[in-house]
């Protein structure tokens, strides 16, 4: 489990995040929603050690992050896998060279060894035969499928998904959040996810946090939210014809 | 600079990170250096030529002042400076893209120290090859030097070669070589940082190029003159 407690963040003047307190609980997908700019990048970064937070605490298990020192915070993140916006591969290494990256670093596995994880993930996220290509010659839904299976390779306790599925179809989106719900369960991950896709919370929205202007607004889950009186969040989640149209409004 | 130089996570990777950046910064720069160099001789020994043109100086004197002026100022310095430009801009720009695509944020989730992992073997690789690219630098500049002399005829080749070989002091080589190690490492150094600190997008990389090749060219003038008086005053 991971647990922010009060985390504040701010930039210059700008207060990003202002005593957000929340749980994300394991072998569940927690989803964190809001409009673009509500700081659930920021809330993201924070949790994983990128930002140093103002104020607050992050606790992963028994462990607070902020405490820890560098060789600590390195030893924890090996437990952490980050799937990012763009995807963040290696542009010099080709598809199997990124998934086996971080096994390379921090195992001592032969190359066969290595090589036969990194193409269990590849099979894993549905994308054999694209072992030797760049990402360069990669569509953004192979992006994303790659950036999991990297992600994954080490065996991560905790997966970061910072919108996953920005960019893609409706169809190629499916399947993205359908494998980190898989994923999620059958390592029994603590996973958190960043979106601002509707789909995505009807699909995969075990536990959903609800960020608006910097504070946690609302939490619930897929079933309670089309059932909320919060204004804010109906504001964000019937933000479209079809859906204020489903709703009655 | 504290960062970089932290403990690596595994040194089989660094080596092999060694050897990929001695290719890209030091190996794939033998080209310019060799055509730069080699126009360099061949104007400074004609300069000599047309400035000494007198009965009361000897003609070797051209090879000697060649020969001097190569190993002292031209090899090192602008050579350096070439090098600023080529390899500087590659390692900003490189190293900034990685910033802005998130690629740096990847390797530290890792858990790996990305400041290690993307500039030690740099530094190690440019502070390995540098010397080696001006060493074919001042012997490809004589070697202009030479040709420009016999082909326009100004200096007779014996006399020339003669001039190369008069008054030789090591010294100057190991002065030569001080030079474009100090100028290796600020070349990555300063190129490195502008990179990894680069925020923002495509223009803010641009940028970084930018700063990191007129900066390491700033620093590489200013100790110009320091290790001359350290090391010839």
């Amino acid at each position: 489990m991971i647990e922010a407690i009060n985390i504040s963040k701010t930039f210059g003047d700008n207060k990003v995040l202002d005593s957000v307190s929340v749980k994300f609980e394991t072998g569940r997908c927690n989803l964190v929603i809001g409009q673009s700019g509500s700081g659930k990048t920021v809330l993201m970064k924070c949790l994983v050690g990128l930002f140093e937070i103002d104020e607050g605490k992050v606790i992963y298990g028994d462990k607070v992050l902020s405490r820890m020192s560098f060789e600590e915070m390195k030893l924890v993140r090996q437990e952490i896998g980050m799937l990012f916006q763009g995807g963040a591969l290696f542009d010099s290494m080709n598809v199997e060279q990124n998934v086996m990256f971080p096994l390379a670093m921090f195992t001592q596995q032969s190359l066969e060894e290595r090589l036969e994880r990194a193409n269990f993930c590849l099979s894993r996220v549905n994308l054999e035969n694209a072992n030797k290509l760049l990402p360069s010659e990669l569509s953004g839904g192979m992006k994303k499928r790659v950036a999991i299976a990297r992600a994954i390779a080490m065996n991560p306790q905790y997966l970061f998904c910072d919108e996953p599925n920005s960019g893609l179809d409706p169809h190629t989106a499916n399947v993205i959040d359908n494998l980190i719900q898989e994923i999620t369960e059958e390592y029994d991950m603590t996973t958190v996810v960043n979106t601002h896709d509707m789909n995505s919370v009807i699909e995969i929205g075990d536990r959903v946090s609800f960020i608006h202007e910097g504070k946690l607004w609302w939490e619930g889950n897929k079933d309670t939210i089309l059932e909320s009186d919060n204004k804010e969040l109906n504001d964000f989640v019937f933000a479209t014809k079809l859906t204020r149209k489903l709703k009655g409004l | 600079m504290r960062l970089v130089f932290k403990q690596p996570e595994k040194k089989s990777i660094y080596f092999r990170q060694i050897l990929i950046e001695t290719e890209h910064l030091g190996l794939d720069s033998v080209g310019i250096v060799v055509f730069i160099s080699i126009f360099m001789g061949a104007v400074l020994a004609i300069q000599m030529a047309f400035n000494l043109d007198t009965p009361l100086v000897p003609l070797y004197t051209i090879g000697y002042a060649t020969r001097q002026s190569v190993v002292l100022e031209f090899s090192p310095t602008i050579i350096s400076l070439i090098l600023a430009g080529k390899v500087g801009s590659r390692i900003s720009s490189e190293i900034g893209t990685m910033r802005v695509t998130e690629q740096i944020d990847a390797l530290e989730i890792m858990g790996i120290n990305p400041a290690t992992y993307l500039i030690f073997p740099k530094i190690v690789a440019a502070l390995f090859f540098n010397p080696i690219l001006i060493m074919i630098s001042i012997i490809v500049a004589n070697m202009g030097g030479w040709l420009a002399g016999s082909l326009t005829g100004m200096v007779p080749s014996g006399e020339f070669i003669y001039g190369l070989k008069a008054f030789f002091e090591g010294y100057d080589i190991f002065y030569s070589l001080i030079k474009s190690v100090v100028f290796a490492f600020l070349i990555v150094s300063i190129s490195g940082y502008h990179g990894y600190y680069t925020k923002g997008g495509a223009l803010e990389v641009g940028e970084a190029s930018t700063k990191g090749v007129v900066n390491s060219s700033i620093a590489i003038i200013i100790f110009n003159l320091i290790l001359t008086n350290l090391l010839l005053a």
